[in-house]
């Protein structure tokens, strides 16, 4: 195969455990609110921050693999 | 305060008029710089992602078949082998495959994918090798104006302008009136939200600033990215290493004794695990950590432009299997929604870099003068500033 | 990552940090120190504000806690007083009383005693003249003896009849 099909590979691996990743978060989040309603606002910044550190590795893969 | 204001509103109308008077617009030959095909689009997008010497709004072919490109130029300053070197970026004529060659005080420049390249002497023309790398040229250290700096330079005297009338309104009352109201909740929300729980009730004062200055720097910059005019500021990788270089300098700065300890010599583990565990912490102190900074900010930001630019593009490229209303009508109802998106990510990314910045220096200053709990074994509790230094 | 390194501009690098540096610089100094500073000062001066208004509450409810408590003292200090009052009326009525009932008993005494002397006085006189009278009629009795003896006779006993009544 080509190297930009290997890399495509790459970039679909990378997003599908990005995708599963945020799944985690936004459920276990959800939970925790639907536990909690109280601690919402704190959940919700504990949830974008892990959000957004996963987001920050997947985004570096994909351009490390670009 | 009345007619100040009044000025103010007059000069910035009278700007909006009289720009597009004072642009240049330079014609070149037709089909140059038109974009149509696949191809075209992605080279169009991956230029747009880059710097530019010049800025331009706009360009069409005018009756007689030339290119004009309306926009105005900015200055080139680059450091040459021989010294500084200055000239203005329309002496390139729009060129950016190294077609044409500016001659100034002996020396030849080419500009190629807006990168400034300094031929070697007696060249006449760039020599390309089979990846199109210039052989014949070196790379010159480029502190041109261009388009991201003098963005940077408009956001900076904006906000200058913004805040210090802000702070100059609380000099006679106690409630700001006109925009001043709109950007104290920011301010306070900054504060409250992001600096004062992270950092701590007794240091916050201190990085606050910076904080504030950071955060409204990449939003506005984030904002005025999404606009027509093209921007990309906070997506440069120098820019963004340039934010995330400070944070370092930052929190290593004010790191107190506590802070290196737990890099160097990590207490409540085995002594064998610490001198690895100091390695692994060193290099998440100093690599790590700006490393995503600055990948994040850089990465969401470009990947933004890329898929807002591609969407628009359906217009082009579904042209023939959609029809012009059936093409036009999808990319404007999916670069509408992305849109949207991208509003709120270009607040999510300017609140995760100033949070995650406040958190890296709350670490950094954060006094541990509670002795650590420990469990029935003997091993030390994992405190929940650990933990969450773990994961970062 | 060659891409992304190519992308780099040490150029944009230096530009930028140099004119972030100046921004924050500028910042920090013209807007948000100010800014902050009044930002604080405010907080403060409401925090202040706050504090003396609860200040002021509590001190209202310590004087009107202090009026209630001089109005309790009165009101207990008038009741003794009137009690105190009562108790020396009756007292007073009580002591005038039996001095009057001694007063009375001692006068009623007196007068008996009076009447007593007085009634032994009239009884002696009473005596003396009966006495008297008797010997008057006696002689007389005597005298009509003297001149008539039935007559004398009748006279006596119509006399002692008489006499025996005292």
């Amino acid at each position: 195969m080509e190297p930009v099909t290997y890399n495509l590979i790459g970039a679909g691996l990378i997003v599908i455990g990005a995708g599963i990743g945020l799944g985690q978060i936004g459920g276990k989040a959800m939970e925790g609110i639907a536990r909690q309603p109280e601690a919402t606002g704190k959940i919700q910044t504990a949830m974008i921050i892990i959000a957004a550190l996963l987001e920050g590795l997947a985004f570096g893969a994909l351009f490390l693999g670009k | 305060m009345k007619i100040f204001q009044q000025g103010f509103k007059s000069l910035a109308l009278a700007l909006l008029v009289f720009l597009p008077a004072s642009v240049f617009a330079i014609t070149t030959a037709s089909g140059e710089g038109e974009v149509d095909t696949k191809m075209e689009v992605e080279d169009y997008i991956l230029h747009h992602l880059k710097d530019s010497h010049d800025f331009s709004l706009f360009s069409y072919t005018n009756g007689e078949g030339e290119r004009v490109h309306v926009g105005f130029p900015l200055p080139v300053i680059v450091w040459s082998s021989e010294g500084l070197v200055t000239f203005m970026s329309s002496e390139f004529h729009h060129n950016d495959d190294g077609g044409v060659i500016v001659e100034k005080g002996g020396l030849k420049f080419a500009k190629i994918h807006s990168k400034i390249y300094e031929l070697e002497q007696g060249a006449t023309t760039v020599s390309f090798d089979a990846e199109h790398h210039a052989t014949n040229g070196t790379k010159v250290l480029d502190f041109s104006i261009t388009k991201s700096v003098f963005g940077i330079l408009v956001i900076g005297l904006l906000m200058l302008f913004w805040f210090s009338r802000l702070a100059s309104q609380y000099k006679k009352k106690q409630i700001p009136t006109g925009f001043g109201r709109v950007l104290e909740p920011l301010v306070l929300y900054v504060r409250d939200e992001i600096s004062r729980p992270n950092i701590g009730e007794k240091h916050y004062r201190r990085f606050t600033g910076y904080l504030l200055t950071v955060f409204f720097f990449i939003w506005i910059l984030n904002l005025v990215g999404l606009t027509p005019l093209g921007f990309n500021v906070t997506g440069q990788l120098a820019v963004t290493a340039c934010l995330a270089i400070f944070t370092l300098v930052i929190y290593t700065v004010s790191g107190n004794k506590d802070y290196w300890m737990h890099i160097f010599w990590m207490p409540g583990v085995p002594i064998l695990i610490r001198p690895v565990l100091a390695i692994i912490e060193l290099a998440g102190a100093l690599i790590i950590k700006p490393f995503s900074l600055l990948v994040r900010l850089f990465a969401n930001i470009s990947a933004g432009h890329i898929v807002l630019m591609s969407l628009i593009a359906i217009m082009f490229t579904l042209k023939e299997s959609l029809g012009v209303v059936g093409a036009t009508g999808l990319s404007f109802v999916l670069s509408f929604f992305i849109l949207l998106i991208e509003l709120l990510v270009a607040f999510l990314q300017a609140y995760i870099f100033t949070m995650l910045s406040a958190l890296f220096i709350g670490m950094a200053v954060a006094e541990h003068d509670h002795e650590h709990e420990h469990d029935a074994h003997g091993h030390e509790a994992p405190d929940a500033e650990d933990v969450r230094g773990d994961f970062i | 990552m060659d891409k992304l390194l190519n992308d780099f501009s040490p150029g944009l690098f230096v530009v930028s940090t140099i004119l972030l540096l100046a921004l924050i610089a500028l910042m920090v100094k013209f807007a948000w120190k100010p800014i902050l500073t009044s930002l604080n000062e405010r907080e403060e001066g409401i925090q202040g504000a706050l504090d003396a208004a609860e200040k002021a509450k509590r001190e209202m409810a310590n004087l009107q806690a202090d009026n209630q408590k001089l109005l309790q003292e009165a009101r207990l200090e008038r009741e003794t007083m009137l009690k105190e009052a009562r108790e020396l009326k009756t007292k007073m009525i009580a002591d005038a009383e039996a001095e009057a009932k001694t007063q009375a008993n001692k006068m009623i005494a007196q007068a008996q005693e009076a009447i007593t002397s007085e009634k032994k006085a009239a009884m002696a006189e009473l005596k003396s003249h009966v006495a008297g009278l008797s010997i008057e009629i006696a002689e007389k009795v005597v005298r009509n003896e003297l001149s008539n003896k039935d007559k004398q006779l009748a006279l006596v006993e119509s006399m002692l009849g008489e006499a025996t009544l005292n």
